[in-house]
């Protein structure tokens, strides 16, 4: 059961350096004080505590079954029987590759730095972001999850623009905007937008990133070329393309249909209880609104963090289907009405919402 | 000259863990390395105005709980991006059974 909440309605300015963006820093909404759920510290410090064990082990399997489809996708290669290899291929490197980025961009998901690093640059790389950008993009959108003119990384605007929605699953869109991100980068050329979230002493390391990522692409294409195959290209890139949907599919439901511009991510986020291939491709990040109240909570630990607070949250999605019963009706509805979005009710054992600066 | 400050009795920090510290209208950061040494740092991060003292202390690092970013605690070098500005470092000491602090 979910309420609906509209009001009046204005021409949302997405960018950062808009009306929104002046608007969302006079009233206090840009770097606000956020909603925490209460959690003893000592309680707190356990569930930080950083381990290798669980990461190692999930990447090795990552790496072996990376390894293993790609193998039956070159060894069948010409007849049917490659294609359940390549959609294993496709979604371990275009879908899983999204959830190692952002752990490993968070530092949470091994203690030791160095393999947090090397993680995340492969990830970067697989998901096509340039990983020196990404890393402030993310940070500010944990800073100002959802605030119009402040996140960069808001995927349903409003009112949403349903076909790129839609044809964001085929994978095409996005990987031609994401490829187009980085062959501007690495000429040199960096976004309003993009200057604002990273430092300036950052923008070399940006530049030099997005180049190292266009060499690949291109040694791709060569080879490609070169051995008159289209393998080296299902190997390299494509797979983003046709393997990206578990990531829309578990991605788009994060925060789309809820709030904008409030400071309890109880408002703006979702949690969603999943099968457990899907979370282990997600790597538990449909634990949405406790990584964000407590993103120093590593994946491998949401779950705990998910008990000790579910009492103070609203009831989670029951599974996929349930999130996206509950979020298409909502972005269909925005489309009309963008200031419409879903408001789940708190159960009696949770604190009210905090709403003193709501302007959803 | 800074004067030393009581913070707190030496076990009310754990080891290898922080506390916040408030004072003279200034907000600080109170440590025990795993060898139970005492340190101090300004208490704010320096990317985003957030209390270090509900982050994670590993070793000789303190990780921000907002970005996760990190320093190291006894120099104040910042050590992982989104941070970029070392935390300024003060005197700490056991005296008496209490941790003391020179600001
Ligand atoms: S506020 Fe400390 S890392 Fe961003």
């Amino acid at each position: 059961m979910t309420v609906a909440f509209t009001g009046e309605s204005h021409k949302r300015d997405y960018s950062l350096t808009g009306e929104d963006t002046r608007h969302a820093k006079e009233i206090g909404l840009a770097n606000a004080e956020w909603y925490h759920s209460e959690v003893p510290r000592k309680v707190m410090k356990e569930l930080m505590q950083r381990s290798d064990g669980p990461a190692i082990r999930d990447t090795l399997l990552w790496f072996a079954l990376l390894a293993g489809s790609a193998w039956g996708g070159i060894a069948f290669w010409g007849t049917w029987w490659c294609v359940p290899f390549w959609i294993v291929y496709g979604v371990m490197y275009g879908s899983v590759c999204d959830s190692r980025w952002h752990e490993c961009g968070h530092g949470t998901a091994f203690r030791t730095g160095w393999m947090n690093d090397v993680v995340y640059q492969i990830a970067s790389f697989m998901v096509v972001r340039n990983p020196v950008s990404w890393r402030w993009s993310h940070a500010r959108h944990h800073t100002d999850t959802i605030i119009v003119g402040r996140d960069p990384e808001v995927a349903c605007k409003r009112p949403p623009n349903l076909f790129r929605l839609l044809m964001a699953y085929a994978g095409v869109i996005d990987m031609v905007d994401s490829v187009k991100i980085l062959a501007r980068n690495s000429v040199g050329i960096l976004s309003a937008d993009e200057k604002d979230y990273i430092p300036e002493s950052e923008w070399p390391k940006a530049i030099f990133a997005a180049r190292v990522h266009m060499a690949i692409y291109l040694l791709t294409l060569i080879a490609a070329i070169g051995f008159r195959s289209w393998i080296p290209i299902m190997l390299i890139g494509a797979p983003r393309i046709y393997g990206c949907w578990h990531m829309l599919m578990t991605g788009l439901i994060q925060h789309c249909g809820l709030a904008e511009n409030v400071t309890d991510h109880r408002l703006n986020s979702r949690t969603v209880y999943m099968n457990p291939i899907s979370q282990w491709i997600y790597w538990n990040m449909n634990y949405h609104v406790e990584h964000h109240m407590f993103p120093m909570v590593p994946y491998h630990a949401l779950p705990k963090l998910h008990a000790l607070i579910k009492h103070d949250l609203p009831e989670p999605n029951a599974s996929i289907l349930d999130a996206y019963r509950e979020a298409i009706p909502a972005v269909l509805r925005q489309a009309r009405d963008p200031n419409y979005y879903f408001r789940k009710p708190l159960p009696p054992t949770a604190r009210p919402y905090k709403e003193d600066l709501v302007h959803a | 000259m800074p004067d030393w400050i009581a913070v707190c009795d030496v076990d009310v920090i754990d080891l290898e863990d922080v506390i916040r510290f408030d004072h003279g209208g200034k907000t600080y950061a109170v440590y025990r390395s795993p060898d139970g040494t005492p340190f101090a740092t300004d208490g704010l991060c320096t990317h985003e105005k957030v209390h270090l003292a509900d982050g994670l202390v590993m070793d000789d690092t303190i990780e921000c709980p907002k970005h996760n970013g990190r320093f190291n605690y006894r120099t104040g070098a910042a050590l992982r991006a989104p941070v970029c500005v070392n935390l300024s470092t003060y005197p700490a000491r056991i005296a008496d059974g209490r941790i003391e602090i020179q600001i």
